[in-house]
C-alpha cells in the first residue's frame, strides 16, 4: 500500500469517500414520515403520446389513486369494474397464499429455496391484468403474480419447485426459475437483469414484424446497476422499442439497501430521463395505480411511441429468499412502518368502501385460496419432491445442451450412466 | 466437396466476399433473419463483410447498433426468442467481453434451461486473429475461450469456399455459433513471410465459390494435404503459413484443418494421428490453456499407442499481442520448422 500522499498546502478539507449506510439497523425504531407522499390528485396523467422530456416531473413524483381511506381519486383512476377489482383481489390473495405454502414447505425440507414477494403483489398482479394476453413478459424472479394471474397451472409452479417427475424443466434450474412460453413468460435466467437488453430485442423484433405485441421486463432497484440494464435503455431509445421497463424498487437487494444502486441521489424512475424515456415512479403498493401506470405505457408502447420506464416504489416485507435472515441486517418493524401500506389491505378496504365485498367475504376466500393451494400441493408431492432425490432420468442431464448431442457429450453420458450404475446398480429408476 | 445439387455458376471471391455472400443468400432465403452490428448498415462493415447487404434486403433486416455488446448479444437472445434468426456482428473478437456473459449464462444455456421451451438461433460473427499491426486491442484469437462454454459451436473457415458454406450450416443451425473470421486471410491466403507480398485470393482453388445456397456441415474437418510423415492440427490463417513451411522443408506432413473447434472431428484426428504416429498442433493464440491444449489430451488419451514422439504445440506466446514486436509474437516460420525438426527427429 502506498504511503498516504502529503497534501499540499490547503485550506481545503481532506476528500472523503461516502459508503452509503441505511437509517436503521436492527434493534432501531423505523420512522419514515420523511417520506413524501403526494396527494392522490397530485400527478396529472400526460397523453400517452406525450414527449418525455415534457412530463419529467412524473420520473420524481408518486403515481397514486387510492387514498389511505379506500376512494379511488384523480386521473390515473383506471375506474375498474368491481368485477376485475375482485379478480385482481383474488390473484393477490392467491399470490400470497401460495408464497406462505411454498416457503413452509422450502422450511420442512421439501426444497432447495424459495422466493416470496410478499408486500409486491400488486406490481405484478396489476401490472399482468394492464397488459395483453398475448404480450411476453421478461420476469426476473419475484413476478409468480404474473404465472398466477395468467392462470398458469399452480402444480405446474409447484412441479418446478420441486424438481419433481411433473417439472417440465426437468429438475435442471433452481427453484422458482420457471419457463412458461404459452402464458408468454420468458425462462427465468438467475443471473440479474440480463433479460432487459432480451426484452428489447424481443419487442424490436415485434416491431420490425409489423406484430401488435409489446413485451414488459423486470428488474428489482439493485439489479438496475448492472450494465444490461442501461444496454436496455440505450437500444429501447435508439429504436423506439414496444417495451415496459418495471424497476421493482422495493428498497433491499438481499442486505444492501437501494442507496448501493444510487437510490440516495435520485428516483429510479429518473435514469429514464436521461435516455429521453417515459418515466414513472408510481405507488407500488396501490393496485390500481400499477393498473394505470401499465396500462399507459402499453397504450403508448403500441401506439409506436415508445418505452416507459416504471419505477415500483414499495416494500419487500420479507427475507431476499429462503437463505437469508433479514432480521441481521434491517429494522425489525420496517414493513409495518412502511408509509404505504399493504397492497392487498388496500385494495380490500377499497372494494369495501364501493360496498362489493366484506370481512366474510375475504375471510372465505382466503379460506378457499388456502385449500386449492393446499390440494394443489398434495397433487404435486405425489410426482416426488427435492428431498426425496433425483426424479429425471439421468440421461436428461446431456439433452438440451444443443439441439443433438455430439460425440463428446455422448461419451461423456455413457461414463455417467456407468457410474450410476456402480453406485446404484442395473435395475434403478428414478423415483 | 459439391454435391450434384449444388453445382451452380461459381465466381472468384475472396473470404469478405464469401462471406457477405452467404448472409446475401440467407437473408434472401430466410425472412426471419437479420444482420446487426457496429457500422454493419449503410457503411457495410469495418471490413466490408456486409456492404451492400442493407441497401438489398432493407434497413429492418440489416442495421447498425450501438456500440455495446452486451446489447447487441442480449438483443439478440431476445430476437431469437421472438423467432427472428440474428447474425450479429462483434466488430472485433477483442470486444466480445462486454457482451460474454449473455454469451456464456444466456444464449448457450437458454435451450437447456428452459428444456427447449426457447432457443437461441443465433451466430456471433467476429473477425480474430493478429498479423495486422492491430496491436493488443485487435488482434487475439479467444476461440478457446468460447470452446469453454457449454452450448456454443465454435467454427473457424481458412479459405472463402468453407467461408460460405460454414457460414451457411451456422446460420441455420438452431443453437449459437461463434463464427470467428481469421482477419489476416480476408484478402488472401498468409503464407507466414510478412515481408512477401500477399498472394490474392483468386490465385487458390477455394476461391471460386457458388453464387447460390450451399452448406458445409459443421463438425467436419478438412484434409489439406494428405501425408505419411506427421499430423498437423491446425486451423485458420495457421493453415496457410503451415502449409507453406510443410512445402518449404518438402515434409510428407497430413495437415487437417479442423474448421469446426467445436464439436470437434474426433474421427478425422484419430485416424490420422494413429496413421502417421507424430502430432504437431499449431495455433496462433496464447498458449496455456490454448485449444492446443485439448486436442494435445484428447490425441495422448486416444492415440498414445501409436505415438512414436511426445505430441508438440506451436503457439503464440503467453503475452499480450505486442504491436511493434507482432512478428517476434507470431508463430512463423522459424518457429513451426524448429518444432518439425524436432518431432520428425526419433
Amino acid at each position: 500500500m502506498p504511503e498516504t500522499p502529503q497534501r499540499p498546502a490547503s485550506n481545503l478539507p481532506p476528500l472523503s469517500l461516502h459508503i452509503p449506510e441505511p437509517r436503521y439497523r436492527p434493534g432501531d425504531t423505523p420512522d419514515f414520515g420523511d417520506i413524501e407522499v403526494p396527494a392522490v390528485e397530485a400527478a396529472p396523467r400526460p397523453s400517452e403520446a406525450t414527449k418525455p422530456d415534457a412530463m419529467r416531473e412524473l420520473s420524481y413524483g408518486l403515481v397514486r389513486v387510492l387514498d389511505f381511506d379506500g376512494h379511488a381519486k384523480g386521473q390515473w383512476d383506471p375506474k375498474l369494474s368491481p368485477e376485475r377489482l375482485r379478480t385482481m383481489l383474488r390473484n393477490m390473495m392467491l399470490t400470497r397464499a401460495f408464497d406462505d405454502r411454498m416457503f413452509r414447505a422450502q422450511r420442512q425440507g421439501k426444497t432447495s429455496f424459495y422466493m416470496k414477494c410478499t408486500g409486491e403483489e400488486a406490481t405484478s398482479v396489476a401490472s399482468t391484468m394492464a397488459i395483453d394476453r398475448t404480450d411476453m413478459v421478461f420476469p426476473s424472479y419475484r413476478q409468480q403474480g404474473i404465472l398466477i394471474t395468467r392462470d398458469y397451472p399452480l402444480i405446474q409452479m409447484m412441479n418446478q419447485i420441486y424438481s419433481n417427475r411433473g417439472d417440465h424443466l426437468l429438475g435442471r434450474q433452481l427453484p422458482i426459475m420457471y419457463s412458461a412460453p404459452e402464458h408468454g413468460f420468458f425462462s427465468v435466467s438467475g443471473n440479474l437483469a440480463t433479460q432487459y437488453p432480451q426484452a428489447v430485442g424481443w419487442a424490436m423484433a415485434s416491431a420490425s414484424k409489423g406484430d401488435s405485441r409489446i413485451a414488459t421486463v423486470w428488474c428489482g432497484e439493485g439489479s438496475s446497476a448492472e450494465g444490461d440494464f442501461h444496454s436496455a435503455l440505450t437500444f429501447a431509445t435508439v429504436y423506439n422499442a414496444p417495451v415496459i421497463f418495471n424497476v421493482v424498487n422495493n428498497q433491499w437487494a438481499i442486505s444492501s439497501f437501494s442507496g448501493f444502486a444510487g437510490g440516495e441521489r435520485t428516483t429510479f424512475a429518473a435514469r429514464a430521463v436521461g435516455y429521453g424515456i417515459a418515466g414513472l415512479r408510481i405507488d407500488g403498493n396501490d393496485p390500481l395505480a400499477v393498473y394505470a401506470a401499465t396500462q399507459w405505457a402499453a397504450d403508448r408502447a403500441r401506439t409506436n411511441n415508445g418505452p416507459t420506464l416504471i419505477e415500483h416504489f414499495t416494500y419487500r416485507s420479507e427475507g431476499h429468499s429462503t437463505s437469508d435472515d433479514p432480521s441481521a441486517y434491517r429494522a425489525a418493524d420496517e414493513a409495518t412502518a412502511w408509509p404505504l401500506g399493504d397492497p392487498i389491505a388496500r385494495l380490500r378496504q377499497h372494494l369495501e368502501t364501493l360496498g362489493e365485498w366484506d370481512a366474510e367475504r375475504h375471510e372465505a376466500q382466503a379460506r378457499e385460496l388456502d385449500d386449492l393451494v393446499k390440494t394443489t400441493q398434495k397433487q404435486s408431492e405425489k410426482l416426488g419432491i427435492l428431498g426425496h432425490g433425483m426424479h429425471q432420468p439421468f440421461e436428461t442431464m446431456f439433452d438440451d445442451v444443443f439441439e443433438e448431442l455430439p460425440w463428446h457429450l455422448k461419451e461423456q453420458c455413457a461414463q455417467m450412466l456407468a457410474e450410476q450404475e456402480a453406485k446404484f446398480g442395473p435395475n434403478w429408476k428414478p423415483e | 466437396m459439391m454435391s450434384a445439387e449444388t453445382q451452380t455458376a461459381t465466381k472468384t471471391m475472396n473470404m469478405i466476399e464469401a462471406i457477405n455472400s452467404a448472409m446475401d443468400v440467407m437473408l434472401e432465403r430466410d425472412p426471419n433473419m437479420v444482420v446487426m452490428g457496429e457500422d454493419v448498415g449503410f457503411f457495410g462493415g469495418v471490413f466490408r463483410a456486409t456492404a451492400g447487404l442493407q441497401k438489398k434486403h432493407g434497413k429492418t433486416r440489416v442495421f447498425d447498433t450501438p456500440i455495446n455488446e452486451c446489447g447487441i448479444i442480449g438483443v439478440a437472445v431476445g430476437m431469437g426468442a421472438y423467432g427472428l434468426r440474428p447474425v450479429p456482428e462483434i466488430q472485433f473478437a477483442d470486444y466480445i467481453y462486454p457482451g460474454l456473459d449473455q454469451l456464456v449464462s444466456e444464449a448457450a444455456r437458454l435451450r437447456y434451461r428452459s428444456a427447449a421451451d426457447f432457443i437461441c438461433p443465433m451466430t456471433v460473427r467476429t473477425p480474430f486473429g493478429g498479423g495486422i499491426f492491430g496491436g493488443q486491442t485487435h488482434s487475439q484469437s479467444p476461440e478457446s475461450i468460447m470452446t469453454h462454454i457449454c452450448g456454443v459451436k465454435t467454427v473457424i473457415p481458412s479459405n472463402p469456399y468453407d467461408a460460405k458454406g460454414l457460414l451457411i450450416a451456422a446460420i441455420e443451425d438452431n443453437d449459437p455459433v461463434v463464427f470467428l473470421e481469421p482477419k489476416r486471410i480476408y484478402n488472401g491466403p498468409f503464407s507466414g513471410y510478412y515481408d512477401r507480398p500477399v498472394e490474392p485470393w483468386s490465385k487458390h482453388d477455394a476461391s471460386a465459390v457458388p453464387e447460390d445456397y450451399y452448406r458445409i456441415e459443421l463438425g467436419k474437418a478438412a484434409t489439406v494435404r494428405a501425408g505419411e510423415a506427421l499430423t498437423i492440427l491446425v486451423y485458420g490463417t495457421m493453415v496457410h503459413v503451415t502449409k507453406t513451411i510443410v512445402e518449404e522443408m518438402g515434409i510428407d506432413a497430413e495437415i487437417i484443418d479442423l474448421r469446426t473447434l467445436l464439436p470437434l472431428d474426433i474421427d478425422a484426428i484419430e485416424a490420422s494421428v494413429k496413421k502417421t504416429g507424430r502430432c504437431l498442433i499449431i495455433h496462433e493464440a496464447t498458449r496455456t490453456s490454448g485449444f492446443g491444449a485439448e486436442l494435445a489430451a484428447l490425441v495422448q488419451e486416444r492415440c498414445f499407442y501409436h505415438l512414436e514422439a511426445p505430441v508438440e504445440r506451436v503457439t503464440g506466446f503467453d503475452t499480450p499481442y505486442p504491436h511493434s514486436l507482432e512478428w517476434a509474437y507470431f508463430p512463423g516460420p522459424v518457429r513451426i520448422a524448429t518444432a518439425l525438426t524436432k518431432i520428425l527427429k526419433d
